[in-house]
């Protein structure tokens, strides 16, 4: 099998799939030239993540990521959640077959994408180098 | 059910190619080089091979050169042709973008070597006109070589109007027939073809050989060098075992190329009008002359791996030619061929039936395939855009 029972499980079932209406930050990720775009909607109420969605165009393992990383968010802090590594998501997947990191790399950068928005749209300071810069990545350009 | 439908990859080997293999491993075991009669009864069998393979291509036996698949094949005719074209100071190669990586690949080494490669347009419909080849050789193009039918999208060359060009033009013509024979009839001298390459498993020989024919008259160039087997052109002791069921399997197809094909164009066609009606698909590849085996659809707002993965558990063993299929973040040559942008091509689907799959099977990838896609567009953020109207659809 190509990938752990993890990632087939959240695959197969992903979990908190959908959008959220009004959300207090929406981030999307990625292009449709890579193949994956990950969008992450959430809402935040006293600085805890109550609800986070997602939808996710892409192979299984970006959707088990996108998938898997919404559970590990859920009731969690801003700052928590902000925190939340690509390695991690590996982790908690089982891991991820070598071509499949940038899957979760992903999951992690449209997290912060979308705190990223919840920060904007509410005025809140907060330092801009902690966030990935989607306009000057090249990572789809290296292969 | 688990329905197979991804003969285009591989097949499965047929009762009589594993029957015309298995006196070879133990009781017919010599080396048909050897002077001795044990040696000289393999060879014997050798030759009846070799006898099939012509009788079947349309060519003498002598003019069958056996490798170890498809890939050498091509790897073999083409280096062959470049050879003979340098010593003429010809070094002008004619193929097409959409072909298999074991000619693109080759041509991009002479490419490296000197050689000017021109890749003919592959239209939409993923075909390659004699017209396109007629204008692009020049006086010094000293190969053209042109795949007989596309293993994904599945359309079939004019290989015969392309043949006669080359002939006219005194051009050698190569043609990578890896997903044809045995599923078309095939004459090489009838159809102008100068060199072909086959590959036995893909019409239920075993893997792991093929043949290379080449008209009388073409100085072949060693791929492999060594011992002095197949005219001294292919070193290394001839796989007698594979040949002799590649021989057998091949003799089978032909004969039932008809039967077969009147199956496979009722199943095949069955399935390509089921899947037009998921909203926002298209049909890849010419929708006539095309592989009666062949049906391969983009289907909008999806990715492909994850619609295999989820086809798999449904039991529909298929293939696509997205990036993540691929081993690259680039979705298949052939789709960028023929012009499908990234949207789409990412979210590709190949079935490709064999006479061995049945109606009961079409009716359950019908039943499977719409609810896939499906499940997928609703978890997709770029089929959300499209519903919403924040993006455009690509395929109407």
């Amino acid at each position: 099998m190509l990938y752990s029972k993890t990632v087939m499980d959240h695959f197969t079932n992903p979990r908190n799939v959908g959008t959220i209406d009004g959300a207090d930050g929406v981030g999307e990720v990625g292009n449709v030239k890579c193949g994956d775009i990950m969008k992450i909607y959430l809402k935040i109420e006293d600085n805890i993540i109550k609800d986070v969605k997602f939808e996710t165009f892409g192979c299984g393992s970006a959707i088990a990521a996108s998938s898997i990383s919404t559970e590990m968010i859920m009731g969690k802090s801003v700052e928590e959640a902000l925190a939340l590594t690509n390695k991690e998501v590996v982790e908690a997947l089982g891991g991820l077959p070598a071509p499949k990191i940038h899957c979760s790399v992903l999951a992690e950068e449209a997290i912060k994408a979308a705190i990223k928005d919840y920060y904007d749209k509410n005025g809140i300071e907060y330092d801009k180098t902690q966030f990935p810069d989607c306009a000057n990545c090249d990572h789809c350009d290296h292969h | 059910m688990r329905v197979y439908a991804d003969n285009a990859a591989t097949t499965r080997m047929s009762e009589v190619a594993i029957k015309a293999m298995m006196p070879y491993m133990s009781e017919v075991y010599g080396n048909p080089s050897s002077l001795h009669s044990i040696g000289q009864e393999a060879k014997e069998h050798l030759d009846n091979a070799r006898a099939i393979m012509a009788k079947n291509l349309g060519c003498e036996p002598f003019e069958i050169i056996f490798t170890s698949g498809g890939s050498e094949a091509d790897n073999q005719a083409i280096v062959s042709a470049a050879t003979i074209g340098a010593r003429k100071n010809k070094k002008h190669i004619i193929s097409t973008a959409f072909e298999h990586h074991a000619v693109l690949h080759t041509l991009k080494k002479l490419e490296k070597q000197g050689y000017e490669v021109e890749l003919l347009d592959v239209h939409e419909n993923g075909m390659v006109t004699a017209q396109q080849v007629k204008n692009a050789i020049r006086e010094d193009t000293c190969l053209v070589t042109i795949m007989y039918a596309n293993n994904e999208i599945g359309s079939v060359m004019p290989i015969k109007e392309i043949g006669a060009v080359c002939k006219e033009k005194g051009v050698l013509f190569h043609t990578d027939a890896v997903q044809a024979a045995g599923h078309i009839k095939i004459d090489v001298k009838e159809q102008n073809i100068d060199m072909l390459s086959l590959s036995a498993h893909k019409f239920h020989g075993p893997k792991g050989v093929g043949a290379l024919y080449v008209r009388r008259g073409i100085m072949l160039s060693n791929i492999i060098e060594g011992g002095a087997q197949e005219r001294g052109k292919r070193a290394g002791t001839e796989n007698i075992p594979a040949i002799m069921g590649m021989a057998a399997a091949f003799e089978d197809a032909c004969n039932n190329i008809d039967a077969h094909t009147e199956k496979l164009l009722k199943m095949r066609d069955r399935l390509i009008e089921g899947l037009s009606k998921i909203p926002h698909s298209v049909l890849n590849g010419d929708r006539e002359s095309r592989l009666a085996g062949n049906v391969h659809f983009c289907f909008e707002g999806i990715e492909g791996e994850a619609l295999l993965l989820l086809l798999d558990i449904q039991g529909v063993c298929a293939s696509s030619g997205s990036a993540c299929t691929s081993g690259s973040l680039d979705p298949s040559h052939v789709l960028m061929a023929i012009g499908r942008p990234h949207d789409i091509a990412h979210g590709s689907l190949r079935l490709s039936l064999s006479a061995e799959n049945t109606e009961e099977e079409v009716d359950h990838i019908l039943a499977v395939v719409p609810k896939v896609v499906a499940q997928l567009r609703n978890m997709s953020p770029v089929w959300r855009d499209l519903q919403e109207g924040r993006r455009e659809y690509v395929i109407q």
